[in-house]
């Protein structure tokens, strides 16, 4: 699904990854864990093709991300649901048009997408906050509505970029299970997050395997969870 | 052209991606609105000139009028001598001498209607009215020196030309004028677009994250500039023409001044403004858009 061959990563101020080799096989569960600053949100960036590395190449679903022309990324990033860290809202639209972006830009009739769009909304128990604006969510809110955009074009590959930063162990908890909602359907899933405690209470619900970034590479941590 | 249309037709979808209008795009809609107007009067001048210079150097080329002097004998012996030699010369289509009463009429501005001008020895003039591709006007002077002392044609060529000249440097101003109005509205929508889309760098990285392709952000951004020319500039356009409409007219003293604004499907003219201005945001827009949006991944 997504494969690294030997990509290495240079911010300009020296290696951030030296040599990593690794794939994501589909319908697998990750976690990526790190330190502060050590490149876990750059390796998700990496993986959707926001940053070209600057050795070694990516594969997503079997195609060289460096030589995808910019409508071939667009076509990519609708197959690949991001979350990110500070959810990245369009603030003048209600919570239902940005869950529903990926259907406007993709070019999806909206009318025919409502019955979608309504089930997502209560999927993520968001049904009574159709109308409300980004500004006015909680941060547990803003995570759930922000998975919710990332999956409406049920993508095959769903990266979360410390979906649980802000928000307490409840609700974290709930976004887990919708992750490992949308696993058991089949989607690749790949979390950043430095909260061992939530790759810990995973173990129970998934079996998933955490990356780890230590000294410029990304390695496997030991066995499954 | 299509691509043209199709983008004012619409998209609501894509123009609801973009925040609604700031600072920048009211401003474009005044710029559009003052270029409209000042294009209208760029245009009105070009076509008037045009006008002028077209009626004098047509119109005027094919009269010329030939003085006969000497006392009131002479005047009539040459009289008939020379339309004698009028009506053999090819190319000229009639001739014939004024009466005492369009003289006077001539006369009248300057030294009024009471003056006795049957008591002045005044020359005689006669109208010479030529064919086209008309007549070979050194021969006809020649002929006159021999056979017709005191006969002096004058063609008009001497006052015309500068007046002719005049005129096309006026339509030449206009146009060049209109071509900087032009070339303005371009540089001034295209730092419009600059601002928008760098004032919604975030809006641009949600869209291209979520997997929107350059054409559908482009477009919502080019939409919105094109349009709000068009509109700017119709409205200037409308203004326009009423201003040339409610110039004061010349009534019996026509003169370049009095003449300036639009004469029958010239009216129509001014429609073309806001088409213009239209295409030239549209293109302008597009290339500012293209630009930035290569700056995102």
């Amino acid at each position: 699904m997504i494969e690294l061959e030997q990509v290495g990563f240079d911010y300009g101020g020296g290696a951030l990854f030296g040599d990593v080799s690794l794939s994501l096989p589909a319908g697998s569960f990750h976690f990526l864990t790190g330190p502060s600053g050590s490149g876990k949100t750059t390796f998700l960036k990496l993986c959707y093709g926001a940053l070209n590395p600057t050795k070694g190449r990516i594969l997503a679903f079997g195609d060289d991300v460096a030589a995808a022309t910019r409508d071939d990324m667009a076509t990519l990033r609708r197959r690949i649901g991001v979350v990110h860290q500070d959810c990245r809202f369009l603030d003048h639209l209600p919570v239902a048009d940005n869950i529903a972006l990926p259907l406007t830009v993709s070019g999806r009739d909206l009318a025919q997408e409502q019955q979608n769009l309504t089930d997502l909304l209560g999927w993520v128990g968001l049904s009574e906050r159709a109308d409300a604006y980004p500004a006015e969510l909680s941060g547990g809110e803003r995570q759930r509505a922000a998975l919710a955009r990332a999956v409406i074009l049920s993508p095959d590959v769903i990266i979360a970029d410390e979906p649980t930063g802000n928000i307490d162990w409840d609700m974290s908890q709930r976004l887990l299970r919708l992750l490992v909602d949308l696993n058991s359907m089949g989607k690749t899933v790949l979390i950043a997050s430095h909260d061992m405690s939530l790759i810990r209470a995973a173990k129970s619900e998934v079996q998933a395997r955490v990356l780890r970034i230590s000294n410029k590479q990304v390695q496997l941590a030991g066995a499954d969870l | 052209m299509r691509r043209f249309f199709g983008l004012l037709s619409g998209d609501a979808r894509s123009d609801r991606v973009v925040p609604p209008s700031g600072t920048t795009s009211h401003l474009t809609l005044f710029v559009a609105a003052a270029m409209g107007f000042l294009a209208v009067f760029a245009l009105a001048l070009a076509m008037t000139a045009d006008r002028v210079a077209d009626r004098w150097s047509d119109a005027q080329s094919q009269s010329a009028t030939l003085r006969i002097s000497g006392d009131a004998e002479q005047r009539e012996a040459r009289t008939a001598a020379v339309l004698d030699i009028l009506g053999e010369t090819p190319g000229i289509a009639s001739s014939r001498p004024l009466t005492a009463e369009e003289q006077a009429a001539l006369l009248a501005p300057w030294l009024g209607d009471d003056l006795p001008l049957g008591d002045l020895p005044l020359p005689q003039l006669i109208e010479v009215i030529a064919e086209r591709p008309g007549y070979d006007t050194d021969a006809l002077q020649q002929r006159l020196n021999d056979e017709v002392p005191g006969a002096v044609l004058d063609d008009h060529s001497g006052w015309r030309a500068p007046i002719v000249d005049a005129a096309r440097g006026l339509r030449r101003l206009g146009v060049i004028s209109l071509l900087l109005i032009t070339g303005t509205m371009a540089a001034t929508v295209t730092l419009a677009a600059r601002a928008t889309l760098a004032a919604n760098a975030q809006v641009i990285e949600v869209l291209r994250l979520v997997g929107a392709e350059d054409r559908f952000v482009a477009g919502a951004f080019v939409r919105r500039l094109t349009v709000r020319a068009l509109v700017g500039s119709g409205a200037g356009m409308v203004l326009g023409v009423l201003a040339v409409l409610l110039l004061p007219p010349g009534g019996e003293t026509q003169g370049f001044l009095t003449e300036i604004g639009f004469g029958g499907l010239g009216w129509l003219a001014p429609l073309a403004v806001p088409v213009v201005t239209a295409v030239v945001a549209f293109v302008a827009t597009g290339v500012a858009a293209r630009q930035k949006l290569a700056e995102f991944s």
